[in-house]
């Protein structure tokens, strides 16, 4: 029966048929609901790992013991996982292993927009590429089975358009047989890469290239479908779907296995085309391997090569329209009279991401925007105190990685005193070490660590301080302040998110100090169901407030302008939209007139005594 | 374009802000256009969006249906769950394409904070008469509140835009019922007729 499924939910589902049984990934968009729903399925166990490394590590050392295994990640976490991808590619498995990236092109939630295809060259392992929800099933399992038969992990490469469209797809209703219960392989020339060892698999897994290059050339993966003579595209991936939507008539060579290539097919259809183009998202990478077969695709006169692609553009996400264009400019097709959509001169109001209503992170960011120190950022949620007003975000360059260069910093001598600001699930992904580098090596630098007790930008996942699995069960929590008073660090406290005033003491406090420090701000994320039950909207007394425009300044949603003004001042009047309201207090407590009402205060003008005892 | 050919392609982008139900408001959509017998395809952006940020969502039926996305300038009906954004995304229409706008604003951090300013209603109606001539209001919001529940707000647009093309009324009764959660589905129900009079109004 076919059922709409996203390519992340047909992942997942494509992993069970194939009998995986363990699963091990870190979140991050787009990859996250693969792990979560395979979760879901029954005979598996997935858990979230503190990040990527960890994850394909577990999934190699599950492989290695005799049962099916993957791990997900986004593209950028296979950076991290990197080590462990290449020496998992020089062993080999005993059972199937697939590694999932899910990559960003157009960088809709990520820093870069690499091309983890690259990946697999680099490491010599192959690279299916689906280009729907239901190759991203089919391939799934038939990754399982590459894998097995050459006795290699795979690389399963989805893209944004694929993870988070939804399609049709055909399922199976079985899993494939289990493999057998085995020991444990004492095979220490496979599996011990000690230099002489290693050199010894190094030739093996050159041979096993060739050997997948050969199989490449028959099978179903990749597909010619011959139309038109006159055109002919080679793509994979997303791209093969915007080739069929653009060039209904061409002739198309797709791709299922974009690594290694079947040299000897894309010749053949090169030959039975009049013309061959390469069609495909990010880096030229089938079409530079195309030219080195000697392979004379089409390019526009005039067009330097390698210096970029020949035809579309290396940068951000295709669609129809910039294949179309790219498609007209280079002479494939014949200019449309429309092809730019007419574009209006109005200027409309931004709507940039911003943190929460009642977000934990919000009063820390508040104090340091007030103290105007160098912040060094991290990727979460908490990355948006980038944003205006707040603006108390300098850097942020990759997971974990805040502690890390404000640590160089203060090392490289820099005047100000910096500081690190990075979310729970950060911390314990790459945190830990940097922090530890930290105390080590004396730096003065001050960490703020945001423990919002939950893993937040990627929609709520358990991870190691919340004391709870991904398969939702009760497990051991890690108690943050212990673990850094236990690298030698003095100056650690923790403290309330929403308590700006202590916040604002501890920091003045240390920027005295020539040590490291850590400040714990620990606060439930606003969005989290326990905190929904403690959501009670603030009010402002307008009598009080006079326009002063302080609490717009702590960046707000829930703050709005009232087209009331202040009488003496001719200033709008600060007013609270009671449907975004969460009561955080934190208005109230930077409102210097008091013309915010704090919580008990709200709850007593509402004649509700009572309540506000219990609240105490 | 006004009305629905059975077995016509239709090309739908749904926008809106963070937390106003578009994602639900397109999955009801890609269901059923699977009731009425298309090639179906959904596609959503996830992440930092959900932050208050814009929201864009693309909904294609078709006989076989190839890339996800909507081009711009190729889109048969915009959804705008906020007037705002419904604007801000025109240029994803055809020339003659159904802009179906929310009467609805949600300001963004960036006027609250008094750095930008929210377009009146004529300069909003002004724009996206510049992509097409094509443009039906609908008060969603108060329609959800007269139908019990304010998140029914995109099904009451949804209920609209079934009467304004001819859609039939049976394939989304029957993807609310696959898709709504047992409790909400009467409501649901309730606000998609109340939709469908509205736009008929």
């Amino acid at each position: 029966m076919k059922r709409i499924l996203s390519g992340n939910e047909a992942a997942a589902r494509g992993a069970w048929e194939a009998g995986a049984e363990i699963g091990s990934g870190y979140p991050g968009t787009p990859s996250t609901e693969i792990m979560e729903t395979f979760a879901l399925y029954p005979g598996v166990y997935a858990e979230w790992a503190p990040n990527e490394k960890v994850a394909l590590d577990a999934a190699i050392g599950a492989a290695y013991a005799g049962k099916r295994a993957f791990a997900t990640m986004k593209h950028v976490g296979v950076n991290v996982a990197a080590d462990a991808l290449f020496y998992a590619a020089m062993t080999g498995v005993e059972a199937g292993l697939v590694l999932v990236s899910a990559d960003d092109p157009s960088m809709h939630s990520s820093q870069n927009e690499q091309d983890n295809r690259q990946f697999a060259k680099f490491v010599r392992i192959p690279c299916l590429d689906p280009s729907d929800s239901q190759e991203s099933h089919d391939f799934m399992t038939a990754a399982f089975k590459l894998s097995e038969q050459f006795d290699t992990p795979v690389l399963l490469r989805m893209t944004t358009r694929v993870c988070h469209t939804s399609g049709l797809v055909e399922v199976g209703d079985q899993r494939l047989p289990l493999p057998e219960p085995k020991k444990y392989p004492r095979n220490t020339a496979k599996y011990v890469m000690v230099p002489a060892n290693a050199r010894k698999r190094h030739g093996i897994i050159e041979h096993r290239i060739q050997e997948l290059a050969e199989f490449a050339e028959t099978s179903p993966l990749n597909q010619i479908e011959m139309h038109s003579p006159s055109l002919g595209i080679i793509t994979g991936g997303i791209a093969y779907q915007y080739a069929r939507e653009v060039f209904p008539e061409a002739s198309i060579l797709k791709l299922g296995m974009v690594y290694p290539l079947p040299a000897e097919m894309i010749r053949r259809f090169a030959g039975a085309v009049e013309r061959v183009i390469v069609l495909e998202e990010l880096d030229p990478f089938i079409e530079d391997q195309v030219r080195l077969m000697g392979v004379d695709a089409y390019r526009p006169e005039g067009k330097y090569y390698p210096g970029t692609k020949s035809i579309f553009p290396v940068t951000g996400e295709l669609d129809p329209r910039v294949v179309r264009l790219s498609a007209e400019k280079a002479g494939l097709l014949p200019a449309t009279e429309h092809s730019e959509p007419e574009s209006f001169d109005l200027e409309l109001p931004v709507r940039p991401p911003v943190l929460c209503p009642g977000c934990p992170h919000r009063g820390a960011f508040y104090v340091l925007h007030k103290l105007g120190v160098p912040v060094n950022g991290d990727i979460g949620c908490y990355t948006l105190g980038v944003t205006p007003p707040l603006n108390a975000i300098d850097t942020c360059g990759c997971m974990g990685a805040s502690i890390g260069v404000a640590h160089g910093a203060a090392i490289a001598g820099d005047k100000e005193r910096h500081v690190a600001v990075i979310g729970d699930s950060t911390f314990f992904h790459t945190g830990i070490p940097a922090l530890m580098n930290v105390a080590y090596n004396r730096s003065n630098v001050i960490t703020i660590i945001m423990d919002n007790r939950i893993t937040g930008m990627t929609g709520h996942q358990e991870n190691p301080g919340t004391g709870r699995t991904l398969q939702g069960k009760e497990t051991l929590e890690v108690q943050i302040e212990p673990l850094v008073r236990a690298m030698g660090i003095q100056n650690v406290v923790t403290l309330e998110g929403h308590d700006v005033e202590g916040i604002e003491k501890v920091l003045k406090g240390w920027m005295k100090l020539d040590e490291p420090a850590v400040l714990i701000t620990r606060e439930e994320c606003a969005l989290l169901p326990s905190s929904r039950g403690r959501w009670l909207p603030l009010e402002v007394i307008s009598e009080k407030c006079n326009g002063c425009t302080l609490c717009f300044r702590v960046g707000c949603p829930a703050i709005m302008k009232s087209e009331q003004l202040d009488p003496k001042y001719g200033r709008p009047l600060a007013l609270i939209d009671a449907s975004l309201c969460t009561g955080c207090e934190i208005c109230a407590q930077v409102c210097p007139r008091d013309a915010i009402l704090f919580r008990e205060q709200v709850l007593a003008r509402k004649g509700d005594i009572e309540n506000s005892e219990v609240l105490k | 374009m006004t009305t629905w050919v059975s077995g016509q392609p239709l090309n739908v982008v749904l926008v809106g802000v963070g937390g106003q139900g578009t994602i639900l408001a397109s999955d009801l959509l890609a269901e059923a256009g699977l009731r009425l017998g298309y090639d179906v395809k959904q596609a959503e952006i996830h992440g930092m969006s959900q932050r208050g940020g814009s929201v864009i969502s693309n909904l294609r039926w078709g006989s076989r249906v190839f890339s996800p996305i909507v081009a711009r300038g190729c889109a048969d009906v915009l959804i705008g769950f906020e007037k705002l954004e419904t604007l801000r995304f025109s240029d994803y229409l055809r020339h003659d394409g159904l802009a179906l706008v929310n009467d609805y604003a949600i300001v963004p951090v960036t006027v609250s904070s008094g750095a930008a300013t929210y377009p009146d209603d004529n300069l909003l109606r002004e724009g996206i008469a510049r992509m097409t001539p094509n443009q039906h209001w609908i008060r969603a919001v108060e329609i959800a509140e007269q139908a019990g529940n304010l998140r029914t707000t995109n099904v009451v647009m949804l209920g609209a835009l079934a009467r304004i093309l001819g859609l039939p009324k049976v394939a989304f009764q029957e993807s609310i019922k696959v898709r709504v959660p047992l409790k909400y589905q009467d409501v649901n129900l309730l606000a998609f007729d109340k939709g469908f009079e509205a736009a008929g109004a």
